[in-house]
C-alpha cells in the first residue's frame, strides 16, 4: 500500500468533499431559485469528483475499504483539506469568495494533474477540468457582479475576500506526501502554481473594482490535519449516521 | 429594488435539429441567463446549444386576430400533395 | 362587453376545452379561469420550493456519498420544478415576486405535508416513496390539463420525477433488508408519514368546494377520493414487499369493490396543519422568507451590474 499516494489523493479529494458539503448546506436557501440550482450543480460536481478519488483510495487501501469508509470514518486529524474550504457560509458573499478563491486554484491544479503518471488520477483530472472550468466562470462572474454592483455588495464581497485571503497561501504548501509524489511524477508541484494564481485572482478582482488584499501573515494547518473550529461541526453532521449506526448498509 | 427580467430559453437537443423553446427563467443579464439555462434546462444532457432571448423582446401575433391571420390558409388544399390525383400504378412521386 | 357576449365567449371557451384544445397565454379566457389557474399553479410552485426544505434538512447528514448526491439531485429537481411552475403562472400576468409575496405573507398556501418534520434518515425514504408517490398521481393527471403552459410544465416534471419515488423506495428497501434497528426506523417513518400522505389528496369530495369547476377545466381529472383510493391500492402491495405494516387496523382488501377499505383520516389534524398549527409551518415560512430577504442585496447587485455593463456598451457604440 502506497501511503504517500493515498495521503496525496486525500489532500485533493478532501477539498472537494468538504466544499461540496458546505455548498450542500445552501440548497433551498439561495438568493434566487436559479442561483440555488446552479450552486447545487457545483456541489454535485465536487461530490462526484470526491467519489472517484475515494474509490481509488479504497482500492489502494484494499480490504473492506469503500468510498464511504474513506469519506465518513476518519478522525478529524486524518482529513487533509485546506482551511479555506471549511469556512462557513456567512453570507452569499463569503460563499462566492470561498468558491472563487478555491476554483482558480482547483483549475490550475487539475490542468497539471492531468499529466500525472498515475493514470487514474490523470483520468479523474481530465474529467473534472470541464466541470471546474465552469465553476471558475460561475464564481468569477459573481465576483464581478458583486464587486461592481451596488455599494453594499461591493463592501460585502470585499470584506469576504479580505477575511478569506489568509487561507489562500496554504493552497501552495507541500506536505511530505506531496513532495514524494512530485518526485515520482505523480503529484503536482503546487509551489509553481502560486504566481499564476495570484495574478489571475488579482486581475479578476481588479475587473470587479475590488482591492487585492495585501497581508503578510497567512493561516495554515488543514493540509496537516490541524483544522479550524468549524471542522468538528462539519464532521459531526457528515459522520452522524455512520457513527451513530456503525457497520450498517445504507 | 428591481427584479431580474424574464428570459425565454431555446435548446438544440442535438446537431441536426432546430432550437426549440423549452421554458423560461429569470436572470439579470444575458450571461447569467445562459448560465442559468444550462443549470436549469440541461441537467440531463438535454442540449448541445442554448439560445436565450429577453421575453420582453418577443413580438407575438395577437390571438384575437387568429381568424384573419391563420384561417385564410385553411382552404388552400392545392398547396398539399394530396390535392393532386395520380394514377394508382404510379408508386412514388 | 355585454353579459350575453361574455356568456357566449365562455360557452365557446368551454367547448374548446371539451374538444381537448389547449388554452394558450394571451388568448381570451374567463377571469375566473385566470385567477383559479394563478392560484393553483402558484400554490403548486410554492409546494415544490417549500418541499425542498424538509429534505434539505438531511443533505449534510446523508449516510453515504451515493445517497448524498441522489438526495441533492432530487432536491435540486424540486427547485427546477418550482421554477417551471412559476414560469407557467407568469404567463397569466403575475410576477414571481408577487407570488413570493403571497407566500411570505401567508396569503398563498402550499401542501401541508411539508409542515411535518423529517426527523430520521428513514424519512427521506418515506418522503420519496409516499409524498412523491402521492404527488405524482396528481401530476400525471394534470399532464392533460387545459392550460398549455401548465400541461407542458407537468410533462417535464413527470419525466424528471420518475427517479424521485424510486430513490425513496430504495432507501427504505435498504433499511428493511438491514439490521432490526434499521427496519424499525423504516417502520417508524411509515407510521408517521402514512396518514399525512393520505391527507395530501385534500378534503373528502363532499367537502371539496371547487371540484365541479376544476373538473370542467381539467384542473382536476379525478376527485380527491378517487386519487386517494388509487394511492392506497397502489401503495399497500409496495409496503408488503418492504415487509412494513401500514398503521391502519381498518385496512383490508374489499373483494366486492376490488379496492382496499381503509380507516378514517384525522380531519381535525388536517385542518389544524392547514391553518398553520403544524410542527414546522412557522419554520418553513421563515426559511423561505429569510432566503429571499438575505438575497435582496445579491439580486440588487446583479441588476446594478447589468445596468452598468449595458451603459458601457452603449457608450462604446457612440
Amino acid at each position: 500500500m502506497n501511503n504517500n499516494l493515498i495521503q496525496y489523493i486525500l489532500g485533493i479529494a478532501d477539498n472537494s468533499l468538504i466544499l461540496g458539503q458546505r455548498l450542500g448546506e445552501l440548497c433551498g436557501h439561495g438568493p434566487s431559485l436559479e442561483t440555488d440550482i446552479a450552486m447545487t450543480n457545483i456541489s454535485l460536481d465536487l461530490l462526484g469528483q470526491t467519489r472517484s478519488y475515494y474509490q481509488y483510495v479504497a482500492k489502494l487501501q484494499g480490504g473492506d475499504a469503500t468510498e464511504d469508509t474513506v469519506a465518513f470514518l476518519r478522525l478529524e486529524r486524518e482529513y487533509k483539506n485546506v482551511l479555506l474550504v471549511e469556512q462557513p457560509n456567512t453570507d452569499f458573499g463569503y460563499s462566492i469568495a470561498r468558491q472563487f478563491l478555491f476554483d482558480v486554484f482547483h483549475l490550475a491544479l487539475l490542468e497539471e494533474l492531468q499529466n500525472s503518471k498515475d493514470e487514474t488520477l490523470s483520468a479523474i483530472a481530465k474529467k473534472s477540468i470541464k466541470e471546474v472550468l465552469y465553476h471558475v466562470r460561475f464564481s468569477s462572474d459573481w465576483i464581478r457582479r458583486l464587486g461592481d454592483g451596488t455599494e453594499e455588495s461591493h463592501n460585502r464581497i470585499q470584506t469576504a475576500i479580505n477575511d478569506l485571503w489568509i487561507f489562500t497561501d496554504e493552497l501552495f504548501h507541500q506536505t511530505d506526501a506531496d513532495k514524494a509524489m512530485v518526485a515520482e511524477g505523480i503529484g503536482v508541484d503546487v509551489t509553481h502554481l502560486k504566481a499564476g494564481y495570484y495574478q489571475k485572482v488579482s486581475s479578476i478582482l481588479e475587473e470587479a473594482t475590488l482591492q487585492t488584499p495585501t497581508i503578510e501573515y497567512f493561516q495554515k494547518g488543514g493540509k496537516m490535519g490541524i483544522h479550524s473550529e468549524h471542522m468538528g461541526y462539519i464532521l459531526t453532521e457528515l459522520q452522524y449516521m455512520q457513527r451513530t449506526y456503525p457497520n450498517m448498509t445504507w | 429594488m428591481k427584479n431580474w427580467p424574464l428570459w425565454e430559453v431555446f435548446i438544440r437537443s442535438k446537431n441536426g435539429l432546430e432550437h426549440r423553446h423549452c421554458g423560461s427563467l429569470h436572470a439579470s443579464d444575458a450571461t447569467m441567463a445562459l448560465e442559468n439555462a444550462r443549470d436549469v434546462y440541461t441537467r440531463r444532457m438535454e442540449g448541445v446549444s442554448i439560445w436565450v432571448v429577453p421575453s420582453a423582446q418577443i413580438t407575438a401575433s395577437n390571438p384575437e386576430n387568429n381568424g384573419e391571420t391563420f384561417e385564410p390558409a385553411m382552404d388552400k388544399a392545392y398547396r398539399h400533395p394530396t390535392f393532386y390525383e395520380l394514377p394508382e400504378e404510379l408508386k412514388h412521386m | 362587453m355585454s353579459e350575453q357576449e361574455v356568456k357566449n365567449l365562455e360557452a365557446l371557451f368551454q367547448a374548446r376545452i371539451d374538444r381537448d384544445e389547449k388554452i394558450e397565454p394571451k388568448e381570451w379566457m374567463p377571469e375566473k379561469y385566470r385567477q383559479t389557474h394563478i392560484r393553483q399553479i402558484s400554490q403548486h410552485a410554492h409546494s415544490e420550493i417549500v418541499g425542498m426544505l424538509p429534505e434539505a434538512n438531511w443533505i449534510t447528514r446523508a449516510p453515504s456519498l451515493r445517497r448524498k448526491v441522489a438526495l441533492l439531485a432530487k432536491i435540486q429537481d424540486e427547485g427546477g420544478h418550482g421554477l417551471y411552475l412559476y414560469s407557467a403562472a407568469e404567463t397569466l400576468g403575475i410576477s414571481r415576486e408577487e407570488m413570493y409575496e403571497q407566500l411570505h405573507s401567508g396569503k398563498a398556501k402550499y401542501s401541508s405535508i411539508f409542515n411535518y418534520p423529517t426527523i430520521t434518515w428513514a424519512d427521506m425514504g418515506a418522503v420519496g416513496w409516499l409524498v412523491d408517490g402521492a404527488a405524482i398521481m396528481n401530476q400525471v393527471a394534470l399532464m392533460g390539463t387545459s392550460y398549455g403552459p401548465y400541461a407542458r410544465a407537468m410533462v417535464r416534471i413527470c419525466k424528471e420525477e420518475s427517479f424521485h419515488q424510486r430513490q425513496g423506495y430504495e432507501i427504505l428497501l435498504t433499511l428493511c433488508n438491514g439490521t432490526p434497528e434499521q427496519k424499525a426506523m423504516a417502520q417508524d417513518a411509515l407510521n408517521r408519514w402514512w396518514w399525512p400522505s393520505l391527507m395530501m389528496f385534500g378534503p373528502k369530495d363532499e367537502e371539496s368546494p371547487n371540484t365541479e369547476q376544476s373538473v370542467k377545466w381539467k384542473l382536476k381529472r379525478k376527485t380527491n377520493d378517487e386519487l386517494r383510493q388509487q394511492f392506497v391500492d397502489q401503495t399497500v402491495p409496495q409496503a408488503n414487499i418492504l415487509g412494513l405494516t401500514i398503521p391502519d387496523d381498518k385496512l383490508k382488501w374489499n373483494e366486492e369493490r376490488k379496492h382496499y377499505d381503509f380507516g378514517e383520516i384525522d380531519w381535525d389534524e388536517f385542518w389544524q396543519v392547514v391553518k398553520g398549527h403544524g410542527k414546522c409551518n412557522k419554520q418553513r415560512l421563515e426559511a423561505r422568507k429569510s432566503a429571499w430577504e438575505n438575497g435582496t442585496w445579491v439580486r440588487d447587485a446583479a441588476v446594478a451590474y447589468a445596468e452598468k455593463q449595458a451603459n458601457k456598451e452603449e457608450k462604446k457604440a457612440i
